[in-house]
């Protein structure tokens, strides 16, 4: 077997770490579960891995009323019963009311694809668990045809949860796991270069200090992460800032931090530090 | 040997399968380590540990496991010779008695044991980390695409990596942020069916409908809802000043929680007496009666306070601390009217358990089960208030 074949792609920087998580998961053909901040890439991962490894990536967001059953197949009885009354297709055939979800087409597809269920804490407790026997076996029947399908490919699952539910053992054994840590600074230097590619070293230098000094701040209630400063540079250099302005303040401090009190605590930060 | 760190992962109480020991030989046996003990530390990781609150405990486990054979002489190229040409350990009889056998109180135990005194060993200085740099892993610490795991320079072992204990913020026994107790009070619910009306099921009439060839088939059903009415008492001022911001954490995730049929807050001051008070400065309030009346034994009330005053405070007429107050019933009587009204209540203590020590805590604990005010302790909070844990206090000895 070939390994260490994921190792990010030029938009996309990995701690080798991740790349190990990433290189087991596809070697054992278990789903690959990822947590993290949020912020740090996670949903962006599945996306890497497709680029990297040229595989097309099929999406499910799971939502809080999502059902396991949606991803293999939905039997749409309203389109047949609407088709029955009203139309003239031919209905005898349940097969063309038979729509197949992003797991049941992960499974059916010819070629070996990337499947990322994204933020699978959304869904009901019970989903995951809902899940097992599809992800072990790969396979699936069609209730209504009597048809069975099982992968030709076994896809390459990748798994997001942000922590909002506890995740069942069962389903957590499965799973190689892996938690994307925040940033440091050298890595955090990287992935400002790959957005910014311009940006010169000496404004690199102060607005990192500025934001770590900032996510240290202890009553943060919500830390700035890596999707807000990326966004937060942008808005300095359209509005022309100076690196030496940001020793004294921090502009655009909407763009780090999105709740009122977390501004006035700043704020507050801020002016202490000037005195 | 590799079977032993299972065993000692375990001993830690990391809660580590068969089924995922057993991947993590696949791995190794098919070369996913690439003989490098950082390497192994990763991978390892990702198969057994599932949660990054585990992440510290692992740590821990994976030095000491790997501090404890760089004592012993030519432990490495053991190491090394076998991620070299790894082979399935066979699970012996009696390891697999040993395994069978795991008592997880006792493991509990032990691991809280260990903790204990590991963490005086690295407050007290070098013990854990490896001096010097002569590691025997050492060489091999950094990663062969030449990206370091850590942060300054020089190469760094697996063993310092995982000394370094670059998790323990992560650990759910200690607080972190609102949200996380917001989802430690989610969990305080007890769905049950409405007696009401019933209301119209639009999504499965219509599966029924169509199912059905068309006929209209209109399905019923009663909605289901959250039948926890919770009681949040905080104890605020004098001692409580020093944990003002967790309660203050608390206090908005619990006020932002959506899901209780009805939520109150109260205030007191040390102890609750013939007044509760809904406001931290404790001007306006209310008699504590009015309030015990409007309870009824299906309300859950969660005390929040240390606990710790002086034993006069708790058990006599008159001993309330403000000396303009003069209170006709003692405190510890009405804690009790309380609890008789609502049974299923608890208390959150913001201090360490291990310093419980006070003979007031220890009255309050044979009225209310007492945990800490930690994620942890909070969800154990959380399952007792649920039912879904006994509600016992502390025996009287």
């Amino acid at each position: 077997m070939a390994f260490s074949k994921f190792t990010g792609t030029d938009n996309y920087l990995v701690s080798p770490e991740l790349g190990d998580s990433v290189n087991v998961a596809v070697a054992l053909e278990r789903p690959l579960l990822i947590r993290g901040e949020p912020g740090t890439g996670k949903t962006v991962l599945a996306e890497a891995i497709g680029e990297s490894l040229v595989m097309e990536v099929l999406t499910w967001n799971i939502k809080s009323t999502s059902k396991a059953q949606e991803g293999l197949y939905v039997y749409d009885t309203v389109e047949r019963l609407n088709d029955a009354r009203f139309g003239d297709r031919d209905i005898s055939d349940v097969r063309r009311y038979i729509k197949y979800g992003p797991l049941g087409r992960s499974f059916l597809s010819q070629e070996r694809v990337v499947l990322l269920i994204d933020e699978i804490d959304k869904a009901d407790l019970e989903f995951p668990n809902d899940l097992l026997h599809e992800l072990d076996q790969m396979s699936f029947t069609v209730h209504e045809t009597g048809e069975s399908h099982t992968a030709r490919q076994r896809p390459v699952v990748v798994i997001t949860s942000n922590n909002e539910k506890e995740l069942p053992d069962a389903f957590l054994r499965r799973c190689v796991f892996h938690y994307i840590a925040f940033p440091g600074r050298e890595l955090m230097e990287e992935i400002v270069r790959v957005h910014h590619p311009t940006i010169e070293e000496e404004m690199v230098r102060q607005v990192l200090l500025r934001f770590y000094w900032l996510r240290d701040l202890p009553q943060l209630r919500k830390r700035p992460s890596t999707s807000e400063l990326i966004d937060w540079i942008a808005a300095l250099v359209r509005g022309g800032i100076e690196p030496e302005t940001l020793v004294t303040e921090i502009p655009f401090l909407g763009v780090l931090l999105k709740r009122e009190r977390d501004i006035e605590v700043a704020e507050r930060a801020i002016a202490g530090r000037a005195n | 040997m590799f079977t032993d760190f299972f065993f000692h992962l375990r001993g830690y109480g990391l809660n580590v399968s068969l089924t995922e020991w057993l991947s993590l030989m696949k791995a190794l046996a098919t070369g996913h380590s690439r003989a490098d003990l950082t390497v192994f530390y990763n991978l390892a990781r990702s198969l057994l540990v599932k949660r990054e609150t585990d992440f510290d405990l692992y740590d821990r486990a994976f030095a000491s496991f790997f501090r404890e054979l760089e004592d012993e002489v030519h432990i490495d190229e053991e190491v090394m010779a076998w991620l070299e040409d790894p082979r399935l350990p066979e699970i012996s009889k009696e390891d697999l008695a040993r395994l069978e056998a795991l008592d997880f109180d006792e493991l509990r135990r032990r691991f809280e044991k260990t903790l204990e005194e590991q963490d005086e060993r690295h407050d007290g200085g070098n013990r854990w980390i490896g001096t010097g740099g002569t590691s025997p892993f050492g060489h091999r610490g950094t990663h062969p695409s030449g990206v370091r795991i850590g942060g300054e320079g020089g190469a760094r072992s697996a063993v310092q990596v995982a000394s370094e204990r670059r998790f323990r913020n992560l650990r759910s026994d200690r607080i972190l942020d609102t949200r996380q107790i917001g989802l430690a009070l989610r969990r305080l619910r007890r769905l049950a069916r409405d007696s009401g009306p019933e209301e119209l099921d639009l999504d499965l009439t219509i599966d029924q409908s169509a199912r059905n060839g068309g006929e209209i088939d209109l399905v019923f059903s009663p909605p289901r809802r959250n039948r926890i009415q919770l009681l949040l008492l905080m104890d605020v001022g004098g001692s409580m000043d020093p944990h003002v911001e967790v309660c203050e954490q608390l206090f908005s995730a619990a006020h932002a929680a959506q899901h209780f049929k009805h939520f109150e807050f109260r205030f007191f001051h040390n102890c609750v007496y013939e007044r509760l008070y809904t406001d931290i400065s404790r001007w306006k309030g209310e008699p504590t009666s009015e309030v015990l009346a409007r309870l009824d034994p299906t309300w859950s009330v969660l005390f929040v306070g240390d606990a710790w005053m002086g034993p006069w405070e708790l058990t006599r007429a008159g001993g309330a601390i403000d000396y303009y107050h003069s209170n006709s019933d003692s405190g510890l009587s009405w804690l009790k009217r309380i609890r008789e009204r609502c049974a299923s209540s608890v208390w959150l203590n913001p201090e360490p358990e291990r310093i419980w020590d006070a003979p007031t805590i220890e009255m309050i604990r044979h009225l209310f089960p007492m945990y800490e005010l930690t994620i942890d302790g909070l969800t154990e909070a959380v399952d007792v208030l649920r039912g879904a844990r006994p509600n016992r206090p502390l025996l009287v000895a």
